[in-house]
């Protein structure tokens, strides 16, 4: 099949018109907080798990709101993975929006098990 | 001859006063400070243009030279009320109440007292009042103003960090409206200590950067191109001191997603602007109090400075964050009001 040296890559880009919106409007419906992020990254900043791995709670609630759910909790993207969060809750602490990042957390592991 | 009260000297009273004052309209001006202008006295320069901050105030100090005003400093207002309320019987020939000040009776009450800086130690992760090297933007301001920027030791800072919104847009400070006017002070703080110190790094991080007026923009773009002026994009989540006295931040770059942490001399905390003590106890007391403490006004389109209640009017950062601009039109907007009223 891969006569010619080559292969036709998979877009990159984020498609907003296909994709699950189900899950992301289980989330709001749970932590309806999850809509006022201002995307600041003080959670990010102050995240005990972020200092020592690629774990970074800003893009992981970011990826499920654009409905890029594979992403998450996967070892494809080290980053988004919602196994690292040890559930501290500084981030809350922090958020100047006042988003149950905590929550959030748990809700999006929940949602992504029954997925 | 309708008796006119203006409470508060600031730029918006002082220019109602002065356009009302130019109408041959007496008005008497109550300031609970030593002085007027005292929010403009304590500066430097002023963004757009790095006025400077004195000669500005002299300008609007001037305008008080009319027989007109009568200026009475010291003279906090603790009392403003309808006097059928305050139990007197008197209303003048057209109905409209008569607002009682202190002890006094006047036909027409301009509220003009403005704002108060918000008090950074409520951000106790951000180590105000705890780490030495953590400022407020009105202390930078004032070691501007006296050129000499110096950290806790005395030394010249090699490195200045500015946080911006501390205390706006802030769920934990009960604060979720935008001070307006801190995005583009620290551009302008930025340019000023790199001005002083050339060798000092300087560092902005921000949420947003709103350079919404005139010339803002600009300033912006000159603090990258001609200062070397660094963004960051990010909050800056705790600051912690270490043994030489400086200050340990913590922030996400968001841009690149990764967490950062830094050292610097000083950290600038860019307060926000709240409603003054005045402001609150006083519209409260008359029934205007709005959101957040601040004044509220009939409408923000079309009767910004008239209030429910007849014969008092609102002007300048009592209703909202404002700049000096603002404050000055909104007080010449207000004089205008009164005077069509009459």
């Amino acid at each position: 099949m891969n006569k010619f040296g080559f292969k036709i890559s998979t877009p990159r880009s984020i498609d907003l018109d296909n994709g699950d919106r189900r899950l992301y409007d289980e989330l709001v419906a749970t932590v309806p907080s999850y809509r006022y992020c201002i995307g600041c990254g003080g959670c990010t900043a102050t995240c005990s798990a972020g200092q020592f791995t690629d774990f970074n709670i800003r893009k992981t609630h970011f990826l499920f709101s654009r409905r890029q759910y594979d992403k998450l909790s996967t070892e494809l993207l080290p980053e988004a993975d919602l196994n690292k969060c040890m559930l501290c809750g500084k981030c809350s602490l922090v958020c100047p929006r006042g988003v149950n990042t905590r929550g959030l957390i748990v809700e999006m592991r929940m949602l992504l098990n029954n997925k | 001859m309708k008796k006119i009260a203006i409470l508060g000297a600031g730029p918006a009273g002082i220019e109602a006063a002065a356009v009302l004052a130019a109408n041959n309209c007496p008005v008497t001006l109550f300031e609970k400070g030593q002085q007027p202008l005292c929010n403009i006295t304590d500066k430097a320069f002023l963004f757009p243009n790095f006025a400077d901050a004195d000669e500005v105030a002299a300008a609007l100090r001037a305008k008080l030279d009319n027989p007109n005003i009568t200026l009475r400093c010291n003279t906090e207002v603790t009392q403003l009320m309808p006097s059928f309320i305050a139990g007197f019987q008197e209303e003048n020939l057209t109905g409209t109440p008569v607002w009682k000040v202190n002890e006094e009776l006047y036909d027409v009450v301009l509220l003009a007292t403005g704002y108060t800086p918000f008090d950074a130690h409520r951000k106790e992760e951000l180590g105000y009042g705890i780490y030495a090297g953590v400022h407020t933007s009105l202390e930078m301001e004032k070691m501007i103003r006296e050129k000499k920027i110096v950290n806790s030791v005395g030394e010249n800072p090699k490195r200045v960090v500015f946080l911006q919104c501390v205390g706006s847009r802030d769920e934990k400070s009960g604060n979720h409206y935008c001070s307006k006017l801190c995005c583009v002070t620290a551009v302008k703080q930025a340019i000023e200590v790199k001005k002083l110190l050339p060798e000092c790094e300087t560092y902005v991080f921000y949420m947003d950067l709103r350079m919404w007026g005139q010339h803002f923009e600009e300033m912006y773009r000159t603090a990258q191109q001609d200062y070397g002026v660094t963004f960051v994009r990010g909050r800056i989540s705790e600051a912690g001191g270490t043994f030489d006295d400086r200050v340990q931040i913590k922030a996400e770059d968001t841009l690149l997603g990764r967490p950062l942490k830094m050292t610097s001399d000083l950290l600038v905390l860019m307060v926000g602007m709240e409603a003054s003590k005045g402001t609150r106890q006083l519209s409260e007391m008359c029934h205007i109090c709005g959101e957040y403490g601040f004044a509220q006004s009939l409408d923000p389109h079309l009767n910004d400075c008239r209030t429910q209640g007849r014969g008092l009017f609102v002007a300048g950062s009592c209703k909202r964050p404002m700049t000096l601009t603002d404050a000055i039109n909104d007080g010449r907007a207000a004089a205008c009001e009164i005077l069509t009223s009459l």
